[in-house]
């Protein structure tokens, strides 16, 4: 399985990198699939809504009325016909390009079986909408298609007659047909609709509509297709002869032609096998969890920033519970946790500076604490070879995470920005390269994004603007792009070798615990930063 | 910076890509069947008779029964297996004994068979025996089909017309 996510990913980025230099990160096609699909979707409602004023149920009036909107009123219905087509096949592309870049950047199992899980029924339902759909319009594709499909589901033990001896010859078939199908292909994508709610249910800030630029890039794209290639009918049924000949749409029946070479119940096999496998594959391993975020409510003061920027909406703000004049406290959800320690990078108690005995903050990870990351930065910054001296605080996803002597965490905005500052202040490196995920693939999704915010000014905790900003890098880079990585870093490193960002090295101030000093401690905030 | 050469070159780049998926909406074409072929469909839904005649009941088996069930008659449910032959020019092309369908058998046989065959003619017999006889048809039919290429000739069974059906 690692082995099939590597060469997946491989691919991934490879693609992904003209469409990031063409578009730029925050308006790649790829990063936003999910939105599109929603897009896409609701192209597909409205045509269909439109269509639907002209469509007839009828055996003789379906077709008429479908090719009446196609060639007499091309101009709007036409064209509303071939959105619908498209956008159909293009939300199907962009399911299955979904499903596999969740699998090769490995964002599937873990807390996110949840969103996986939910989202193969998704699978079912699109196909179920788009088949229904091709019934619909009772040309030879359709007949075809209801052929195909009833013999599929005759081969099931269930039905006491054969529902294709409709499709066969005449006389059989009756216009309530139609009026089934109608509603089937109403009633279905209202199910794919609810599906695709509970699907994006857990997930913080999911991204439903695409960047307003490449919503409307693709629907020009989209309504310059159609009127390239309007979706034509492929001729009227005729019951008396066999639709052996169709141009199919292969991203909808892809399946069908299978059932002629290898046999209907090979096919159901498959379909059982393709279901229960992909919707066991968050256990295929299952993910290896870190200790989730604890909340040490001495150092909290209910601030929210935590639950505000959590991914994965694993923190919410409840009742005090204790003495402290707070109104609320936050509150970790260990089940929806990742551990990615973004609450912590939010947390306005993380920070190096506090002289508290044991450096503690309102929420912290067991396993990646705030104290062992200032141990961990302090360690590696002993450590850096001679002038110019930078640490690199790395994304253990992105590019960096393999390099030798970079502090490497789970996310890159686990790092509090008062990190940093510590770190320039106290002259324990001349630059510091925050080195995070590629952009348009962040691991936790939003770690990019607050980091660039934080850094900018623009999210609480800010950067401080004493902290100076051309001794700071941020790299981007996926973890297979190692060599994209010591390229930027080799840049930052040749930018800040010269002389007036060399600052004379300086002795590092001890790090004395407050208690020690003045027996307090802040319960939040960070009262106790040293300035530089 | 977005410029409008930019924007222009993600047009493009998307259009081609929707392009793309627009070609393989419709292409390409599928064959089910080679050129120059027909379909002859064997597809027909009949019961055939019970698996046992009805026994009368003796005045002793129905004094056991339960007041509010006893019947003069015992006829169970289950029926025969359908035995149909279809011979297609000197050439046996089905034979099969068909089940009844449903949990407790009861339910009529059913069949959906087909055949591809080059175009051309064919003399067609298609015969079925749905009660005890053990051998022997109850009901037959033999025709002469001129089978044209994709043509679909369906061979049903209509009790309600006499018998079997060509069309």
């Amino acid at each position: 399985m690692g082995t099939i996510r590597r060469v997946l990913r491989r691919g991934f980025e490879l693609i992904e990198r003209p469409f990031d230099r063409l578009f730029g990160p925050a308006l790649n096609p790829v990063a936003q699939l999910g939105a599109l699909g929603f897009f896409f979707f609701w192209i597909v409602a409205v045509s269909g809504i439109y269509l639907f004023i002209f469509f007839d149920t009828g055996i003789e009036r379906a077709y008429q009325s479908v090719e009446h909107l196609t060639t007499d009123h091309w101009f709007h219905a036409g064209v509303m016909r071939s959105l619908h087509r498209y956008a159909s096949d293009l939300m199907v592309v962009m399911l299955v390009v979904h499903v596999l870049r969740q699998f090769a950047y490995d964002q599937y199992r873990g807390v996110r079986w949840f969103s996986w899980v939910t989202g193969v029924p998704l699978i079912f339902l699109l196909y179920a909408s788009g088949i229904t759909g091709y019934w619909l319009v009772w040309d030879r594709l359709a007949h075809y298609v209801a052929l195909v499909s009833s013999e599929l589901l005759d081969w099931l033990p269930i039905f006491g007659e054969p529902i294709a001896r409709n499709f066969i010859s005449t006389g059989t078939l009756t216009s309530r047909f139609f009026t089934l199908m109608v509603f089937m292909h109403i009633a279905v994508p209202l199910f794919l609709l609810f599906g695709m709610w509970i699907h994006i249910l857990r997930i913080s800030r999911p991204k439903v509509n695409p960047p307003r630029l490449l919503a409307v890039l693709s629907l020009l794209a989209v309504v310059g297709v159609a009127l390239w290639k309007p979706a034509v009918s492929q001729g009227h049924v005729d019951l008396a002869r066999a639709p052996v000949e169709v141009g199919l749409d292969w991203f909808y029946l892809p399946l069908y032609p299978l059932t002629d070479s290898w046999g209907k119940g090979a096919v159901w096999g498959f379909l059982g096998a393709f279901f229960v496998i992909i919707g066991m594959m968050p256990w295929l391993p299952p993910l290896r969890r870190a200790k989730p975020a604890e909340v040490d409510l001495a150092h909290c003061n209910g601030c929210a920033r935590c639950a505000e920027d959590c991914p994965y909406e694993a923190i919410r703000m409840v009742p005090r519970t204790d003495s402290m004049a707070f109104l609320t406290e936050a509150q970790v959800n260990a089940s929806l946790c990742v551990s990615c320690g973004i609450c912590m990078g939010a947390c306005p108690s993380s920070s190096p500076f506090r002289r508290t005995e044991e450096l503690r903050t309102g929420i912290d990870l067991p396993d990646h604490s705030l104290k062992a990351l200032r141990e961990r930065a302090l360690a590696a910054a002993a450590a850096l070879p001679e002038a110019p001296r930078v640490l690199t605080l790395a994304c253990e996803h992105g590019g960096a995470a393999q390099q030798p002597g970079v502090v490497a965490l789970p996310c890159v905005a686990m790092a509090p920005p008062s990190l940093i500052d510590f770190i320039l202040s106290r002259d324990l490196a001349d630059g510091v390269a925050v080195a995070g995920c590629a952009e348009s693939a962040c691991y936790h999704r939003l770690g990019v994004d607050w980091t660039r915010q934080r850094f900018a000014g623009e999210r609480d905790p800010y950067l401080r603007a004493r902290v100076p900003r051309e001794r700071i890098a941020l790299i981007w880079t996926s973890a297979l792009a190692t060599r994209q990585f010591e390229r930027e870093l080799a840049d930052f490193r040749a930018r800040i070798a010269a002389p007036p960002h060399m600052a004379p090295r300086r002795q590092a101030a001890p790090i004395v615990p407050a208690s020690v000093q003045n027996g307090t401690s802040a319960p939040a905030a960070a009262a106790e930063e040293v300035p530089s | 910076m977005i410029t409008p050469l930019r924007i222009c070159g993600q047009l493009v780049v998307i259009a081609a890509l929707f392009a793309t998926v627009a070609v393989f909406a419709d292409w390409p074409v599928y064959r089910q069947t080679p050129p120059g072929t027909g379909i002859v469909m064997l597809s027909f839904v009949h019961g055939a008779d019970r698996r046992a005649e009805c026994r009368r009941l003796s005045p002793e088996e129905i004094a056991k029964l339960p007041p509010n069930m006893r019947r003069a008659q015992d006829c169970p449910r289950g029926r025969r297996p359908l035995y149909v032959e279809l011979d297609v020019g000197d050439q046996v092309a089905y034979r099969a004994a068909l089940p009844p369908t449903g949990i407790a058998g009861d339910g009529p046989s059913r069949v959906y068979q087909r055949f591809v065959l080059p175009a051309g003619q064919y003399d067609v017999a298609v015969r079925m025996r749905d009660t005890p006889r053990p051998e022997g048809f109850d009901h037959e039919r033999m025709g002469r089909v001129a089978l044209g290429p994709d043509q679909m000739f369906v061979i049903d069974f209509r009790s309600e017309s006499g018998g079997f059906v060509f069309r």
